[in-house]
C-alpha cells in the first residue's frame, strides 16, 4: 500500500512510514524522549530527502512532546520564567538555523552536514550515556546509592553576570547560560529536526544545576514551542515540511508512546539509560557508514525547481 | 484512474481540425515542398496523484511527399515530448578525510526536467551527428550550456555525461527507436512517453522530418500538464500559502499529540 508524499515527490509504504513512526513513539515513550533524533535519520536511512526529513522531524516532535508538556504544565513542574528565557534563545538560535539550512542546501552541503552533526551529537551523547549508566548499574550492584547531582557544588556558569532569580526552580542564575543553551538547541532543532531534549536535560541537569524536577516540563515547555516555530519557518522559507508524511508518522507515533510509556515504567533508571545510550550510539554508526562507504553515484542532479 | 486504455484525450487528427492545438515555433525550410502536420486533441492533460506515468500517443501526416523516396523509406521522422525547462546542478562527490563530500559542481542552463523521444529508426542513422547536434535533438546532442565559470571547461564532458546518465537512469529522459510509426503511405502515429515524475507546465511536443538525412520541416504543439488531486492541493498550498501550511501542520501535530494522550488517559 503506497501512499505519495507531496512534498517529498516520492511514494512510500505507509505500512513501512506507520511501522517507523510507532516503533520511534514506543521507544519515545518508554525513555521519555522526543524521538526526533531517531525519526530524521530512519527517514534518511528510507531515502526521503534529508531536508524533508529534518523540518518533517521537527513536525513530529511537536506532537510527540505536546502531551507531555501539557500534563507537566498541570503538575506545576514548568518553570514557565526559565522556560521563556530558554525559548528567547531557542527561537533566535531556531531561525539561524534555518538561515544557515537555506545557506547550506543551496551550496549543496546540508546532507553531508545533517549527518556529520548526527555522528558527532549522537556518537559522543550516546557515548557518554553509556559510560555513566554502566557505571550507575556496577554501583547499584554493591548496593551504593547514585547521586545524580552534588548539590551547593557551583561552577564557573554561576559567576556571570545578569543575574535572574527563577522561584520556581529556587535558583539564582544568569540568563545568559540560560538563552544560550536555548539559542544552540534552537539551531540543533531546525537544521537537524530534533526537539533537542537529549541534549538540553542533562546540560540543565549537570551544567546549570537545575532542580531535576523541574527539568524535564520546563524543556519540553521550550521544545513545543521552538520545535512548531521552526515548523513554520520551514515550511515558508524552504517549502520543505511534509504534511503527509508527517501525520502518518505523528498518528503512529502517539499510539506507540503509549505502550513504550507501560513498558518503561517497568525497566530501572540506569538500564533504560544504558539501553537508550545503546540505540543512540546504533543510529550515530549507521549514519557515519553512510558517510565513509563509496556512495553508489558520486554524481548528482539537483533541479533548480525543487532543489533536493 | 489514468491509464493507457482510457487516454480520451489523444484521437486521430487526420484532418487537424483541432484549433486549440496553437503552433508555435514552425521551421519549414521554403525549397522544400513537404509538409508536416502533427496535431493532439487536447492542450491540457490532468494528472491525478496515482498517475503511474503514461503514453501519449500522436498522429501526425506527411503532405507533399514524393511517392517515389516514402516508397524507399527515405523519410524518417522524430517525435519527442520536452518538459519545462528548469537551471539543474550536478554535483560530484569525492572522498576528503575518509569521508565523501559533494567537492564540485556544474549548473546547466534551462533544460528540460522530461524528455522523451521516439523516432523511426535509431536517430544516429536517420541525419549526420552534427546536424542532430546543431538542432540538439536527443538526448545525447541535448544543449546543456554550463552557467558561470567553469574553469577551462575540462571536466565539462564529464559533468555532461553524469547529468545525461542520471536523468535517464531514473526514467526522465528516455528515447525509443520504434516508437514512430507509418499506418498509412504519409499518416505516421508516435507513441511518446510521459514519466511518473511528470513535472506540472508547458511542454512541447516537437516532430521532425528527415528526407534521406536532410532536415526538411518541423512543427511544435504546446501541451499543458496540471496535476489534480489532493496531493498537487497540498503542494500548491506548500507553495502559495507557506505561512499558513505551516500552521496548519503545527495544529495537526497539537491536535494529534493531545488527542491521543486525552483518548489515552480514558481507558
Amino acid at each position: 500500500m503506497t501512499v505519495y508524499l507531496p512534498i517529498a515527490e516520492l511514494s512510500v509504504n505507509i505500512l513501512i512510514i506507520l511501522g517507523m513512526g510507532a516503533a520511534v513513539g514506543f521507544l519515545s515513550g518508554m525513555f521519555g524522549v522526543g524521538g526526533g533524533f531517531l525519526i530524521t535519520p530512519l527517514l534518511i536511512f528510507y531515502n526521503i530527502p534529508p531536508v524533508v526529513a529534518v523540518a518533517t522531524g521537527a513536525n513530529q516532535v511537536v506532537a510527540s512532546s505536546i502531551s507531555g508538556a501539557i500534563t507537566h504544565f498541570r503538575r506545576g513542574t514548568i518553570d514557565i520564567k526559565l522556560g521563556t528565557v530558554l525559548l528567547c534563545g531557542g527561537l533566535v538560535g531556531a531561525t539561524l538555523g534555518v538561515w544557515l539550512f537555506s545557506l547550506l542546501r543551496r551550496v549543496g552541503q546540508l546532507d553531508l552536514v545533517i549527518s556529520l552533526l548526527y555522528v558527532v551529537l549522537l556518537g559522543s551523547v550516546g557515548g557518554l550515556m553509556l559510560w555513566e549508566s554502566i557505571g550507575a548499574m556496577r554501583k547499584a550492584a554493591k548496593n551504593q546509592s547514585t547521586p545524580l547531582r552534588r548539590p551547593g557544588q557551583h561552577n564557573w556558569i554561576h559567576g556571570l553576570p545578569l543575574k535572574m532569580r527563577f522561584k520556581k526552580s529556587k535558583i539564582y542564575l544568569s540568563v545568559i547560560p540560560v538563552a544560550t543553551l536555548g539559542f544552540c538547541i534552537g539551531i540543533l532543532t531546525s537544521v537537524m529536526g530534533v526537539g533537542g531534549g537529549f541534549i538540553m536535560v542533562p546540560a540543565m541537569i549537570y551544567l546549570l544545576r537545575i532542580p531535576t524536577s523541574v527539568v524535564v516540563g520546563t524543556s519540553l515547555f521550550q521544545i513545543v514551542f521552538v520545535s512548531a516555530y521552526t515548523v513554520i519557518v520551514q515550511a515558508s522559507t524552504n517549502y520543505t515540511v511534509d504534511i503527509v508524511l508527517a501525520f502518518v508518522l505523528m498518528i503512529a507515533g502517539v499510539i506507540g508512546a503509549q505502550y513504550g510509556v507501560r513498558v518503561g515504567q517497568r525497566l530501572r533508571g540506569e538500564q533504560l539509560r544504558a539501553l537508550l545510550a545503546l540505540l543512540v550510539l546504533a543510529v550515530g554508526i549507521r549514519l557515519a557508514i553512510e558517510l565513509i562507504i563509496p556512495p553508489k553515484d558520486i554524481y548528482s542532479v539537483v533541479s533548480a525547481g525543487f532543489g533536493f | 484512474m489514468f491509464d493507457l486504455a482510457r487516454i480520451g484525450f489523444v484521437s486521430l487528427v487526420l484532418a487537424l481540425a483541432a484549433p486549440a492545438a496553437a503552433q508555435l515555433q514552425d521551421e519549414d525550410a521554403s525549397d522544400f515542398t513537404e509538409k508536416l502536420e502533427i496535431g493532439i486533441s487536447t492542450d491540457e492533460i490532468s494528472i491525478t496523484s496515482d498517475f503511474r506515468g503514461a503514453d501519449l500517443t500522436i498522429f501526425g501526416a506527411i503532405d507533399g511527399f514524393d511517392g517515389n523516396l516514402l516508397a524507399q523509406g527515405k523519410y524518417n521522422i522524430i517525435v519527442t515530448l520536452e518538459g519545462p525547462k528548469e537551471n539543474a546542478t550536478v554535483r560530484k562527490k569525492q572522498r576528503v578525510f575518509g569521508i565523501w563530500v559533494n567537492t564540485s559542481s556544474m549548473t546547466f542552463e534551462l533544460v528540460p526536467e522530461s524528455y522523451s523521444l521516439s523516432s523511426t529508426r535509431d536517430i544516429e542513422t536517420i541525419a549526420p551527428p552534427g546536424e542532430m547536434g546543431n538542432m540538439g535533438i536527443g538526448v545525447d546532442h541535448m544543449r546543456l550550456v554550463p552557467l558561470g565559470f567553469v574553469g577551462d571547461g575540462s571536466n565539462l564532458g564529464e559533468f555532461r555525461n553524469a547529468f545525461r546518465q542520471i536523468r535517464e537512469t531514473s526514467g526522465v529522459y528516455q528515447r525509443d527507436p520504434g516508437g514512430v510509426q507509418f499506418i498509412s503511405s504519409s499518416l505516421f502515429k508516435a507513441s511518446v512517453r510521459l514519466p511518473a515524475n511528470v513535472p506540472n507546465g508547458v511542454h512541447i511536443v516537437r516532430a521532425y522530418l528527415f528526407r534521406d538525412g536532410v532536415f526538411v520541416a518541423a512543427k511544435a504543439l504546446p501541451l499543458r500538464v496540471v496535476k489534480t488531486g489532493l496531493e498537487q492541493a497540498i503542494t500548491r498550498a506548500a507553495h502559495d500559502q507557506p505561512v499558513i501550511y505551516g500552521l496548519v501542520a503545527v495544529l495537526l501535530a497539537v491536535i494529534t499529540g493531545w488527542g491521543a494522550s486525552l483518548l489515552f488517559r480514558k481507558e
